[in-house]
């Protein structure tokens, strides 16, 4: 039937629809899940508890990425988003008591209502007057945040409750790690799966082709609604996670630029790459605390230009993110590929 | 060809009046294509052949008149509405989704019978499976048809000119149409691509059994596999028939060709 390169000789559509293709991919990827879980076994707190931003990470990438990287309608609002999964989420647990693995996903559905209704533009407005609109969003929903006192507590913030089983409360690095993973890991089999099956399909055509998308059959703002619908889901579940891990939420986190945080993971990433926002959401997250790590040891090496060293920081942040975009514009999910692609040949290039 | 009299009608257009500001694109305008034919659009640039067509395929909506496809009044359906009733159509300019591989782009010529919602298809369990299995076979039977087996996987952004014209085509007839539009399919094609082209037209209407509404100015094609054609100029109409008669009509030949008939002969 249908022959890959190499001799790859697959016998069915159902051999050549999978995700991994070969026994030595299936391993590798077991074998990371099981590295995963064993993690904080071995690692130290704030390892765990860095494992744990990032997890949060990845679950709000892939949902920007849905949006912009896959729609192709640049989303500035996913740090607010974010805030409303967090403060509902919150809000079910204290006010309605309801147990965190309900308010969890009631938190994503409220989020995917807002941001359905910030998506409304999309009927009318594409490109950067889209991303407008979004950043409209970011702003009034931070000003509800303060605003909007009985439910964020406004500018002082609220608590958010841990997750309990029975009597186990999730208040651990490590608990708290393992909750995160699971869902992370959940959320990244289901983007996967969404972009290889009917709907997703129809969000990359909405962003390749609209006009053709349209005459194939899809109905253009139903999908351009859903996929904001579908990306705010995800930011809801992040923030509920964030709310989980922080034990306190606070207006002051979700603003834009946490947002533009955001839409540079998946920038630098990959767009329209589910393994991209993986990749995005580490990098994004290390680099400020490795450039932290590092000023603060040339500090201390240097006491007297300390203070010089240490302000230099978000400057070498920026400097990095730009020469990622001039060095690897396509993100670092094409340069996996050049390097898989290298080693499939490897030795004989030809 | 021959009995193309007695079939019965899919498409009426009556009375089409288009207008852009102040430009008249089409001007009372109207016809009828019958079902199983093949029907030619014809007529100098700019006369209103892809004005036509889009029309029909509901991407402009005329001020005046009506369309009806097999008998429903379809002139304010969507685009994506028409499509769901059988109409499907390519682009004189490639409009695929580039970013997709070429089996992708056909699947999206699925859409519309394809069930998996959101949930089935983001936890891709067995009914969603079996349903991507199923159309995968209706595309691969396309794929075969139009002889694009080597490049199945291949990101259309990087195919040539000619495959991509092919992939297109490939994308409309999986939406299994009734009726297809095809606008300018041989245009910037080699001699050898065109004859494959006119192979696979006829093939599309003989076999599968679809009406097929051509634009095309390579006048040799249009006069051999036309059973019968319409001529604009300037967004009316002033001539319709089969091709002989089209090509005996004085004010066509005027019009058109500015007096010689034997253009019509083609190369």
């Amino acid at each position: 039937m249908s022959v890959a390169h190499c001799g790859d000789f697959r016998q069915s559509y159902k051999d050549d629809m999978k995700v991994l293709e070969t026994r030595f991919v299936r391993v590798s990827v077991g074998a990371f899940l099981v590295l995963l879980y064993v993690f904080p076994l071995f690692m130290s707190n704030y390892a765990t508890s860095t494992m744990t931003t990032i997890g949060i990470a990845v679950i709000g990438a892939l949902g920007i990425n849905i949006v912009t990287g896959f729609t192709g309608q640049i989303s500035l609002g996913q740090g607010a988003f974010m805030g409303v999964g967090a403060f509902a989420c919150s809000y079910f647990m204290r006010i309605l008591h309801m147990p965190f693995w309900i308010a969890m996903p009631a938190a994503g559905l409220t989020t995917a209502a807002v941001g359905m209704v910030f998506g409304l533009p999309s009927a009318r407005l594409k490109g950067l007057y889209l991303a407008i609109a979004t950043l409209a969003a970011q702003f009034i929903l931070q000003y509800l945040f303060i605003h909007m006192e009985a439910v964020t507590g406004g500018s002082n913030g609220i608590p958010s409750p841990p997750p309990e089983i029975g009597s186990f409360a999730f208040d651990g690095d490590r608990s708290k790690y393992y909750l995160t993973i699971t869902i992370a890991v959940l959320a990244v089999l289901f983007t996967t799966n969404l972009v290889r099956s009917r709907d997703g399909r129809a969000f990359i055509a909405v962003r390749d082709h609209y006009l053709s998308a349209e005459i194939m059959g899809i109905h253009l703002f139903k999908y351009r609604l859903l996929s904001f619908a579908v990306s705010a889901f995800y930011a809801g579940v992040a923030g509920s996670l964030w709310g989980m891990y922080t034990g306190y939420i606070s207006a002051e986190h979700f603003t834009i630029a946490e947002s533009i945080n955001y839409l540079a993971m998946i920038i630098i990433g990959g767009l329209g790459s589910v393994l991209g926002s993986i990749f995005g959401a580490i990098f994004m997250t290390l680099l400020p605390q490795a450039l932290t790590v590092g000023t603060g040891a040339l500090a201390q090496t240097f006491p007297k230009i300390g203070f010089l060293i240490m302000s230099f920081k978000d400057g070498v942040f920026g400097l990095i993110v730009i020469l990622f975009l001039i060095f690897e514009p396509d993100g670092l999910a094409h340069r996996w590929r050049q390097i898989k692609a290298y080693w499939k040949l490897f030795p004989f290039s030809y | 060809m021959t009995e193309s009299s007695e079939r019965t009608v899919q498409l009426e257009v009556e009375n089409i009046n288009l207008r852009f500001g102040g430009v008249m694109a089409l001007d009372g305008l109207g016809f009828t294509v019958r079902k199983g034919e093949i029907f030619s659009i014809i007529g100098p640039n700019g006369a209103g052949k892809t004005s036509m067509l889009n029309c029909i395929s509901g991407r402009y909506h005329p001020q005046r008149g009506s369309i009806s496809f097999e008998g429903q009044d379809v002139t304010r359906l969507t685009p994506a509405a028409r499509a769901r009733l059988g109409i499907a159509r390519t682009f004189q300019n490639i409009a695929l989704f580039k970013g997709m591989s070429v089996l992708d782009n056909i699947l999206i010529g699925r859409h519309t019978h394809l069930k998996s919602g959101l949930f089935r298809g983001g936890f891709y369990l067995g009914p969603c499976r079996k349903e991507e299995i199923e159309h995968r076979r209706f595309v691969e039977d396309i794929v075969d048809f139009l002889e694009i087996e080597h490049i199945r996987k291949r990101v259309v952004g990087t195919l040539a000119y000619g495959l991509q014209k092919r992939v297109e085509l490939a994308r409309a007839l999986a939406l299994d149409p009734k009726l297809i539009l095809l606008d300018e399919p041989m245009a910037g094609m080699n001699l050898e691509e065109t004859e494959d082209m006119v192979r696979f037209i006829l093939d599309i209407n003989q076999e599968r059994g679809i009406t097929v509404i051509l634009v095309e100015h390579d006048m040799g094609v249009v006069m051999d596999i036309s059973d019968r054609l319409v001529v604009l100029n300037f967004g009316e109409k002033i001539g319709e028939g089969t091709p002989e008669e089209v090509q005996q009509n004085p004010e066509v030949v005027k019009a058109y060709l500015g007096g010689e008939a034997s253009v019509f002969l083609g190369r």
